[in-house]
């Protein structure tokens, strides 16, 4: 099983349903497997917080969701982990490409990077970083640890993860 | 009219849906006027009250209606090419348009001067897009509601304000009982 079959096969089995998406170069692979998908309702959204307004919708219309963005993200939706997300207390798995990292062949995307795993910890988000392909495996006890505590939960996924791309 | 006379008006109609209202004073002003365990008031977050009605709706069944502003709607336009391409039609948009940024203080919007969120709307793939006067928006509503037909109602009235508390409920309560009617 590929790493994005793997991915998408551990949220079916979690029973996430409603995936929005931001694409990146890194992601395009996994956000294909998941438009194809029966049991998933993929929305492609303009910007990230949008993304994050559909998925509370989501959740509170009964329906497990997720965002798959790029790190740059984080610096577009603090506002909406706090007030939304955190502040009512919903569960959101975030499969983040983490673009800056060994590997990255973009100088600017370094300048996101220095700053991203600092501003998830100034926002208690609970961060895992996958840098080797076997990381994934934790990918299901990531999902299940998101819908027990309702929280935002971020998986950082690097270039090394995804064997460049 | 003003948005709160709207609301007044309008509160018979959308007591019985699923209802999520724009951040400030509508959600203020709502709660005043007709607080039910349907309504779901954002206290943050300007802008994603169509995102999240949206959600609400694509997840399940009920009728959804989401309140929004046109100063919220101009925060997030990216909203309603995804409304357009992802058809609910448990879903209704009502967008109270007075021209202005109501809960900061009244200044004039875009939408107040050259720009249309009707012909917007329209431009973005939204199918049934109906423009209509203050005093017609409770007849736009429950026709919207009949037709079965996500609908977007641009409201056109007045800017001004109600002297409204803000809403001391915890936002946990305020998604609990309001996904308890989800269930119900």
């Amino acid at each position: 099983m590929s790493v994005n079959e793997k991915i998408v096969s551990d949220l079916v089995a979690n029973k996430v349903e409603f995936v929005t998406t931001v694409p990146c170069k890194q992601l395009a692979g996994v956000i294909e497997k998941i438009d194809e998908c029966k049991n998933i309702y993929h929305i492609p959204s303009n910007k990230e917080d949008e993304g994050m307004g559909l998925c509370a919708g989501a959740f509170m219309g009964g329906k497990r969701p997720a965002i798959i963005m790029q790190n740059t993200a984080i610096g577009v939706t603090i506002n909406t982990l706090v007030t939304l997300t955190q502040y009512y207390r919903m569960p959101l798995p975030m499969l983040i490409s983490y673009r800056g990292e060994l590997g990255e062949p973009v100088a600017c995307q370094v300048e996101m990077a220095v700053h991203t795993k600092a501003l998830l910890a100034q926002l208690n988000i609970p961060t895992y970083h996958f840098h080797h392909e076997d990381d994934v495996n934790e990918f299901d006890a990531i999902l299940k640890h998101t819908f027990m505590c309702n929280k935002p939960v971020a998986i950082l996924t690097d270039a090394s993860f995804w064997k460049g791309y | 009219m003003i948005r709160s006379d709207i609301l007044r008006d309008i509160a018979p109609v959308i007591r019985d849906h699923l209802v999520v209202c724009n951040i400030g004073l509508p959600s203020q002003e709502l709660h005043l006027i007709d607080d039910q365990p349907t309504n779901f008031y954002m206290l943050g977050t300007m802008g994603l009250s169509s995102s999240i009605g949206l959600g609400v709706a694509l997840a399940q069944d009920k009728k959804v209606i989401s309140i929004d502003g046109d100063g919220s709607v101009l925060t997030n336009f990216g909203t309603l090419p995804t409304i357009a391409n992802n058809v609910a039609h448990n879903f209704i948009l009502l967008i109270i348009d007075n021209g202005s940024y109501g809960s900061t203080g009244d200044q004039p919007t875009y939408a107040g001067k050259k720009t249309s969120l009707t012909a917007v709307a329209l431009a973005c793939g939204c199918e049934q897009v109906v423009e209509c006067k203050a005093e017609d928006t409770k007849k736009a509503l429950e026709d919207a509601l009949a037709s079965n037909k996500m609908t977007i109602i641009v409201s056109k009235c007045e800017s001004g304000n109600i002297k409204v508390p803000v809403i001391t409920m915890d936002p946990v309560v305020i998604r609990d009982r309001f996904m308890k009617q989800v269930k119900s």
